[in-house]
């Protein structure tokens, strides 16, 4: 996984409530067997018409936004189904920090192991990034996970809170089972105890 | 002393899988059973393969195609999609090469992966249970405690048979009360996100309990834990009763003679105790519940069948205006309509939420003696081989088939647009399925979450109808 540390780049706004992963990434392209190559389908039925042309209005098809790396969004971002597509079509985009009110539980999981960093700030202040975010690429937003803070283009810091597991993992780019596997001899001791206790659970 | 403190359902379960605190306070949980399905399963065995790690628990796991498969005849011959049949075979190179066991396509006991886990007896009270699929609380209805995880998460069960979990609130859904004619478990559940919307119970696990929720039998409790996760919570569960105990006897994986006795025992004392604090408490009447309909693209937006679309501008504030103009515009529907004139094209009766016998006799008992309206194309998809079975030894499809419905292979279907069930564009469904987000069953796809009588009533009309309506005729 890679770390995050600090990021400066543009960010793009998407003011909507309720963003579910049908809409970050639809069913129809979840038929891969790898993590890459997802990017082109992220939001796809909002940035493709029924021809697959692509849709002038919508925001990451207009021209700073193409290299976003910072979404802003209003509340429950990436309700809906459990689809780790989802962080991973943000990731192959290039955005790596969502900004948002507050996200779905299992999204929220998913991008930290996928190194997005989920930022939960109040409603009006996502409102006020996304009037800078408006401004394009003249407006580069920077998100500095060490010290908690996102910079506004006017050098504003806003902070932010963060799991302090979660922030070492994301900082360090380490990965989760690697670091399970050095509790090895607990797991090994609660399934000796398990298998006493409840002996069906072992085939 | 802590352990004395009154505990729910949930803190029990929690506590007996508990295999280290962190200092942070995220707990290392141990986790009885790993359902695996083609979907979200790839990227998870790469991961392993990649770092030269085996699947620590075989026995504790299985796996088995639902979602990208054929329903018709033609999975017999082989999946035609290009992508499904690589999503397909990538899981049965991946199950031989990690030893995993598995059910096969063309096996009787394939299904829809929360179907088979409580059928098969591989979901039981007091687990732990997880599915990279969102509708693993479907097994909360055990008295489990089962949740969806994502597929890093399923990368980490697989080698190490844990999760890094944070504990959840609690959170209980109390349904006194009688159910009146005509109402059925999704009714009860989609007048509980109705009324606390789908981040109601965002960080939750929810305890249904009360007189209605006790008299549901399993497959209802497994409706409404199903669909726990549309409003929001990580995981949905009913206690343990004697109802569960004696569906999970006999079962093929459920622990037989003196373990059985042993596991009731156990089962018994996970019940939350009588004064068990919860962080969040909903009361309904389910006296008060009439059967039910979402008009809109989000599971909270239900009305009765009795009621009107609504209007945009009674909406409290312009956010909500906004959204609800969307979701009319996408679902074609003015403000002030009747739900009942609203015309069907397809009716679709199956997916996780409502495929069991149950819900096929229902639907059968509904359409016997009567037809599907000219125009409709209706279709009953069982959850599992072992179900289609059953309703064909009852000759429920024979019912169903002459009264004008396709009866299908078990799979997920029209549940969602990743095998050739399909809406197209415009097309209006009446369906027992659990998502009526914006495509979900096919792009411009329509969706009207119902329960299987009201689909029923649905296909027999060709509009949406309310199914005290349509009462089963011939008895008495
Ligand atoms: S039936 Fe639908 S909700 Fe259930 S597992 Fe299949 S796709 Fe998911």
């Amino acid at each position: 996984m890679k770390p995050f540390t600090t990021l400066t780049g543009v960010a793009a706004p998407l003011p909507k409530a309720n963003v579910d992963t049908d809409q970050i990434i639809p069913a129809r392209f979840l038929k891969t067997i790898a993590r890459t190559g997802l990017g082109k389908s992220l939001f796809a039925n909002f940035r493709y018409d029924e021809q697959g042309q692509e849709n002038p209005d919508f925001v990451l098809n207009q021209a700073p936004y193409r290299n976003a790396e910072v979404l802003i969004a209003f509340e429950n971002f990436g309700c809906g189904s459990s689809r780790e597509h989802a962080p991973w079509a943000l990731l192959d985009f290039g955005i790596r920090c969502v900004i948002a009110p507050d996200f779905a539980d299992i999204f929220h999981n998913n991008s930290f192991k996928n190194g997005i960093l989920p930022v939960k700030l109040p409603r009006e202040i996502c409102a006020a990034l996304m009037e800078d975010a408006k401004l394009g690429g003249n407006a580069r937003i920077t998100v500095d996970l060490e010290r908690q803070v996102v910079v506004r283009p006017s050098g504003e810091e806003i902070p932010f809170e963060v799991d302090p597991f979660r922030k070492h993992c994301l900082l360090n780019g380490l990965d989760d089972i690697g670091q399970t596997m050095q509790h090895k001899p607990a797991i090994d001791d609660f399934e000796a105890r398990q298998r006493a206790a409840q002996p069906w659970l072992y085939a | 002393m802590a352990e004395n403190r009154p505990r729910t359902l949930f803190d029990k379960i929690w506590a007996h899988h508990v295999v280290e605190t962190l200092p942070d306070g995220t707990a290392l949980l141990y986790i009885d059973r790993h359902l695996v399905h083609e979907v979200t399963s790839p990227q998870a065995f790469e991961g392993l393969r990649v770092a030269g790690r085996p699947v620590r628990r075989p026995d504790a796991t299985i796996a088995v195609v639902d979602h990208n498969i054929a329903t018709d005849s033609s999975r017999r011959t082989g999946i035609t999609d290009p992508e499904s049949r690589l999503q397909v075979d990538t899981l049965e190179k991946n199950v031989v090469e990690f030893g995993v066991p598995y059910i096969p396509l063309l096996d009787a006991r394939q299904g829809i992966v929360h179907v088979i886990g409580p059928e098969q007896g591989l979901s039981l009270p007091g687990m732990t249970i997880v599915c990279g699929d969102s509708h693993t609380s479907t097994h909360g209805a055990m008295g489990a405690l089962a949740f969806g995880i994502g597929t890093s998460e399923v990368e980490h069960v697989l080698a190490t048979q844990t999760l890094l979990q944070k504990p959840a609130k609690n959170m209980r859904v109390t349904v006194d009360g009688k159910l009146p004619v005509g109402c059925t478990a999704k009714d009860i559940v989609l007048a509980i996100i109705g009324k606390i919307g789908t981040a109601g119970g965002t960080g939750h696990v929810i305890e249904f309990a009360g007189e209605a929720i006790r008299a549901l039998d399993m497959a209802g409790r497994m409706t409404v834990c199903n669909m726990s996760i549309e409003a929001g919570a990580r995981a949905g569960m009913v206690a343990p009763d004697q109802t569960t105990f004696d569906y999970v006897k006999g079962r093929p994986y459920a622990p037989k003679g003196e373990a059985f006795d042993r596991a009731v025992a156990w089962w018994s004392t996970l019940p939350s105790d009588p004064d068990a604090v919860f962080d969040k408490e909903v009361f309904l009447d389910a006296a008060e519940i009439a059967p039910m309909v979402s008009w809109g693209t989000s599971p909270e937006d239900v009305a009765p069948i009795t009621a009107t679309v609504p209007d945009p501008a009674e909406a409290p504030n312009e956010t909500r205006r906004a959204q609800l103009e969307r979701m009319l515009q996408y679902m074609g529907l003015t403000p002030g309509q009747k739900l009942t004139e609203l015309k069907v094209d397809v009716v679709f009766i199956g997916s996780c939420t409502n495929s069991r016998i149950e819900d096929i006799r229902v639907a059968a008992a509904i359409a016997k003696g009567r037809k599907v309206a000219d125009g409709v194309r209706a279709m009953v998809v069982p959850g599992s081989g072992l179900i289609k079975q059953q309703a064909e030894a009852e000759g429920l499809d024979r019912i169903l088939t002459e009264a004008g419905f396709e009866w299908r292979e078990a799979g997920c279907s029209m549940c969602l647009g990743m095998n050739p069930d399909k809406l197209t564009p415009g097309q209006r469904c009446a369906s027992t399925s659990n998502r009526n987000f914006e495509g979900r069953q096919g792009p411009g796809g329509r969706t009207h979450l119902v329960s299987p009588a009201m689909a029923t009533a649905a296909a027999l009309a060709g509009h949406l109808a309310d199914v005290r309506d349509y009462q089963p005729q011939g008895s008495h």
